[in-house]
C-alpha cells in the first residue's frame, strides 16, 4: 500500500472519530448546564473553559473571543473553521483525506462521509443546531457511528483497513481521556476523592452518558456514580469499546496485523510503545492512578498516545526525503555519471 | 419551441417533440416539428409512459446522486475549492448502428495516421522532406519535443488514448473539430452517465438494444499493459495524477479504481538507477507503466519545468532507459496543435493512401498569406482559435463578438500568425434538452469518443455528448456552462 494512502486512511479515520468526540464533549457540557440553570457569566465560563483546555484549544480560542460564553465556545467547537478541531473542520479534513484515496474506499463510505459534509455546510445544519443542539449533536454522532459500521462491513479487512483502525482507536482513546478530564477540577489533584456530592454524581453521570457508557456502567455498578468508578470504567474496562484500555488493545492488534509480527513482540517503536501502554493499563489500578493524580495521569496518557502515533508515522509513512530540490540534485548526479 | 402536456392516466406526460421546432439547425432527434428520426422512435415511445412528476423526481434523484457520489469537477480560480456537478440532461443522444460504424472507421483511420505521423516526425521526418508539411510549422510547434527525436517508444505507439471531438453541421455531415492526444478527459462521465440512466430508466436499455460502455476500464488496462517494458511479464501499472485539486481528479480516482491499479502522485514515486519505484508501507515497489494524467511540462523537473512540484525527478531518464513506459508518450502535444490539425487529412493521404473518412472543418492558417488575407477580411464571420489552447479558452467567435474583441484578435493574429487558425462558424447540431418547467428546447451538442490504440484499436460505442446548456451557445466545455448527455449506440438502425 502506498505510504501516502496509508497516511490518508489513518487521518480520515482519526478525523471522523474526532468529529464524533467533539460532539460528545459539547454534548456533555450542555447536559451539565441543563442541570444547573441559574448560572452567571463567571460560572458559565468556569464550565466552558475546561472544555477548551481539554481539547487543547484555549489559547487559539481566546485570540478570537474575549470571553468563554456558551454561545462563543459552542460556535467555536462546532462550526469554527479557524479551529483545527471543530466538528466542521474535522469532517472537512476527513473528507479531504477520503477524496485523496477515493479509489481505496468503498462507495458507501464515501457517500456517507460526503453526505455528512454537505449537511454540515448547508443552512439546514445551522437551523438544526439552533432549534435543538442535542438533535444536531445526535446527528453527528449517528453519522460517525454509521461510518464506523460501514467501514467495518464494506471495507476489506486488509492493511488499509488496519491503518483506519489505528487512527480510529488512537483518536478515540485520546478523546475519552479528554472527556473524562472535563470534570477533573472536582477531584483532588492527588489522592482519592473523599466525599461525593449529589451535584458531583450528576456531573459524572453526564460524563458517562456522553461516552455512551451509562447503560454499560449501570450494569456493573448500579446507580452508584462516583468519580473513581467512572474513571476506572472509562480508563481500564476491558470490554467497554470506548475505554482507553479497550482502544489500546485494538490499536495494538491492528499494529501487529499491519506488520505481521505476533503480539507481545515488536518490530518497530509503535508496537513497542503500544505494548508497553497496554500492559500498564491491563495491570494498573485506579487507586494508583488517583494517587498519581487523575489530571496528570491523563496528560501523560495523551503524551503516550501521541508518541505511538508519531512512531507509526516513522515506521510506515515517513518519506526518506521531503525536499524536491535535493532529489533533483540526486538525479542530476546520477545522470552525470552515465 | 413548446412542449405539450398530454394525459397519461390521471397525470401528464412530457412529450418531447410535440411542437418542437428544429428549424435552422440539424437536429439529432427531430426531422421536423412533426416527425422524429427512426432511431429515436423506440425511446420516445418508452419515454411517453413517464409522467411529468416522475420525470421531475428522476431528475432530482440523479443530481442528488451525482453530488453525493462526488461526481464533480473543481472550478479553478475559486478559493473555496468549489466542486460542481457536471450538469446532466436525462434525454439521451442516440446513434444508429450504421452511423456508428461509419464513425468507427473514420476514427480508426485517423488514430492510425496520427500515430504514423508522430513516429515519422520523431524519426525520419519523411513527411517534412517530401514537402507535405512545411518544416517551419513543426519547428515552431510549442509541444514538439526535439529531445525525443530518434527515441524508440514501446510498440511505436505515441497516442494510446485519444479523445477526438466530432460535430455535425447544418446538413448533418459529421466533422472532426479537434484531436486531444495528450491527456483527454471525460470518459468517467460516459460511464457514470450510463449508470445514472440505467438507474433512472431500468429496463429501457434491453428494450431498445443499446450497446454497453462499461468495458472501457478493462480495455484501457489492456492497452496500458500492452506497452510494458520488454521482459516484464506481470507489469505494475499506475495512474499518475497531479493531485486532488486537479479539475479531473474525480476521473483519475474513478479510472484507477475501475482498473484496480494504484493512483499515485509525483511524491509517491521515486527514481533510483533509472528505475521507477513507488513508496509503500512495505518499502519501495517497482513501477512499469505509468498512465500519466499530467502534461509533459510537469512530468520531471530535471528535464522540463524546474518549478513543477507535481512531477518525479528522474522520470524521463527512466523512460529513456526503457525501464518505464508512459501513456501517452512524451511529445504527442504537437499533434494537438491546431495548425497540425489542418494537415491531418494530408497525413491520412500520405501515410495510408486513403481519403479521410470523416472530414475536417474547413480551416484557414493565419501564417499562409492568402489565408491570412481572407481571415482578416472576414473576421466577424469566422471562429478564430489559438493553436495551443483548449477548454474553450483563447477563442474568438466572430459572429458573437463585439467589434473591440474582433479588433483585439486582429492585432494578435497580425503579431503572431503562426499561433492562429480560423474556421467558418459551424452551427452545431441540436438536441432536445430539458430546460425546466416541463419544456424541451434544442441545444447544441458535440461528441467526444474515446479511442484506445494498443494491440488493436478499441472505441467504446458512443462517447461523451456535451451540450451547451445556454440558449444559442455553441460552447460545450464544462468550464463554460456545458453539460452532458448519455450517448446510446444502438445494435440496429431503428
Amino acid at each position: 500500500m502506498l505510504s501516502r494512502v496509508a497516511n490518508s486512511l489513518y487521518w480520515m479515520s482519526r478525523y471522523i472519530e474526532r468529529a464524533e468526540n467533539t460532539a460528545r464533549i459539547v454534548d456533555v457540557n450542555l447536559q451539565l448546564l441543563l442541570d444547573s440553570r441559574h448560572l452567571n457569566d463567571e460560572q458559565l465560563t468556569a464550565y466552558w473553559m475546561p472544555i477548551l483546555q481539554a481539547t487543547g484549544d484555549d489559547e487559539s480560542f481566546l485570540k478570537l473571543h474575549p470571553q468563554a460564553t456558551g454561545q462563543a465556545v459552542t460556535e467555536y467547537l462546532v462550526f469554527e473553521l479557524e479551529n483545527g478541531n471543530s466538528i466542521l473542520t474535522s469532517v472537512t479534513q476527513a473528507r479531504e483525506n477520503a477524496r485523496m484515496v477515493r479509489d481505496q474506499i468503498t462507495v458507501e463510505m464515501w457517500e456517507e462521509l460526503n453526505r455528512l459534509y454537505l449537511f454540515l455546510r448547508s443552512p439546514k445544519a445551522r437551523e438544526t443546531w439552533e432549534d435543538s443542539p442535542f438533535e444536531f449533536l445526535q446527528q453527528i454522532k449517528a453519522s460517525s457511528l454509521h461510518l464506523v459500521g460501514i467501514i467495518y462491513a464494506t471495507v476489506v479487512h486488509n492493511e488499509g483497513w488496519h491503518f483506519m483502525q489505528t487512527g480510529k482507536f488512537i483518536e478515540r482513546a485520546d478523546q475519552t481521556t479528554r472527556i473524562l478530564d472535563v470534570r477533573h477540577t472536582t477531584v483532588p489533584t492527588k489522592g482519592l476523592p473523599t466525599k461525593v456530592s449529589q451535584t458531583d454524581a450528576l456531573e459524572w453521570s453526564a460524563v458517562l452518558r456522553s461516552c455512551s457508557a451509562w447503560d454499560a456502567y449501570k450494569d456493573i455498578h448500579g446507580g452508584d456514580v462516583t468519580p473513581v468508578k467512572v474513571a476506572e470504567f472509562l480508563l481500564l474496562s476491558d470490554s467497554f469499546p470506548r475505554s482507553v484500555r479497550f482502544c489500546v488493545e485494538e490499536l495494538d492488534r491492528s499494529l501487529h496485523d499491519i506488520s505481521g509480527i505476533p503480539s507481545r513482540r515488536f518490530s518497530n517503536d509503535a508496537e513497542k510503545l503500544s505494548g508497553r501502554l497496554l500492559a500498564e493499563l491491563e495491570f494498573g489500578t485506579i487507586e494508583e492512578i488517583f494517587a498519581h493524580g487523575l489530571h496528570d495521569y491523563i496528560d501523560l496518557l495523551q503524551i503516550k498516545l501521541g508518541n505511538i502515533g508519531a512512531s507509526l508515522f516513522n515506521a510506515y509513512i515517513f518519506q526518506p526525503f521531503v525536499n524536491m530540490e535535493d532529489e533533483i540534485l540526486v538525479q542530476q548526479e546520477f545522470q552525470q555519471q552515465q | 419551441m413548446k412542449v405539450l402536456l398530454e394525459p397519461v392516466g390521471s397525470e401528464f406526460s412530457l412529450v418531447v417533440l410535440r411542437e418542437y421546432d428544429p428549424t435552422g439547425f440539424f437536429d439529432e432527434m427531430a426531422v421536423d416539428s412533426q416527425q422524429s428520426r427512426p432511431h429515436y422512435q423506440k425511446f420516445l415511445d418508452e419515454f411517453s409512459q413517464i409522467s411529468a412528476s416522475e420525470f421531475d423526481e428522476k431528475r432530482r434523484a440523479v443530481d442528488l446522486a451525482f453530488m453525493r457520489q462526488g461526481i464533480t469537477f473543481n472550478v479553478y480560480g475559486d478559493s473555496q475549492g468549489t466542486e460542481r456537478i457536471f450538469p446532466f440532461d436525462l434525454i439521451p443522444r442516440i446513434i444508429p448502428a450504421k452511423e456508428w460504424e461509419y464513425l468507427e472507421r473514420g476514427l480508426t483511420q485517423r488514430i492510425q495516421a496520427l500515430n504514423l505521423f508522430l513516429h515519422d516526425l520523431y524519426h525520419e521526418q519523411k513527411i517534412l522532406k517530401d514537402g507535405v508539411i512545411p518544416p517551419y510549422y513543426i519547428l515552431s510547434a510549442k509541444h514538439f519535443r526535439r529531445e525525443f527525436v530518434n527515441f524508440q517508444v514501446p510498440k511505436d505507439i505515441y497516442i494510446h488514448i485519444c479523445g477526438t471531438d466530432l460535430i455535425r453541421g447544418g446538413d448533418g455531415q459529421w466533422m472532426v473539430l479537434e484531436d486531444n492526444g495528450r491527456t483527454p478527459s471525460g470518459v468517467s462521465y460516459v460511464l457514470e452517465n450510463r449508470r445514472a440512466l440505467q438507474r433512472t430508466f431500468p429496463g429501457i436499455f434491453e428494450a431498445i438494444g443499446v450497446r454497453r460502455v462499461d468495458q472501457y476500464p478493462q480495455e484501457l488496462l489492456r492497452t496500458l499493459q500492452y506497452i510494458a517494458p520488454n521482459g516484464v511479464v506481470d507489469p505494475t501499472v499506475v495512474l499518475l495524477t497531479p493531485g486532488c485539486y486537479n479539475s479531473a481528479y474525480f476521473e483519475h480516482t474513478f479510472l484507477a479504481r475501475q482498473m484496480g491499479i494504484e493512483i499515485v502522485e509525483g511524491k509517491d514515486l521515486l527514481v533510483r538507477e533509472a528505475r521507477v519505484f513507488m513508496r509503500t508501507t512495505k518499502g519501495l515497489q517497482p513501477v512499469h507503466v505509468i498512465y500519466r494524467r499530467m502534461d509533459d511540462d510537469f512530468l520531471d523537473p530535471t528535464v522540463f519545468r524546474r518549478d513543477s512540484m507535481l512531477g518525479v525527478p528522474g522520470l524521463v531518464q527512466a523512460y529513456r532507459s526503457g525501464n518505464v513506459s508512459l501513456a501517452n508518450s512524451i511529445g504527442t502535444g504537437v499533434a494537438d496543435d491546431k495548425v497540425m490539425y489542418y494537415f491531418v487529412p494530408k497525413m491520412i493521404k500520405y501515410y495510408l493512401g486513403q481519403d479521410p473518412i470523416i472530414p475536417n472543418v474547413p480551416t484557414y492558417l493565419a501564417s499562409e498569406d492568402a489565408d491570412r488575407k481572407y481571415i482578416l477580411e472576414n473576421l466577424p464571420k469566422l471562429v478564430v482559435k489559438a493553436a495551443n489552447e483548449s477548454g474553450g479558452y483563447g477563442m474568438l467567435m466572430g459572429p458573437k463578438a463585439s467589434s473591440e474583441e474582433v479588433e483585439a484578435f486582429r492585432e494578435r493574429i497580425i503579431a503572431d500568425p503562426r499561433n492562429y487558425i480560423a474556421q467558418p462558424m459551424i452551427s452545431l447540431s441540436t438536441h432536445p434538452t430539458y430546460v425546466g418547467d416541463g419544456r424541451f428546447e434544442g441545444r447544441h451538442v458535440d461528441l467526444r469518443p474515446f479511442i484506445l490504440y494498443g494491440e488493436k484499436t478499441v472505441i467504446v460505442p458512443g462517447g461523451l455528448t456535451r451540450v451547451a446548456l445556454r440558449k444559442g451557445s455553441l460552447v460545450v466545455n464544462s468550464s463554460q456552462g456545458g453539460g452532458s448527455k448519455d450517448t446510446w449506440v444502438l445494435y440496429g438502425d431503428e
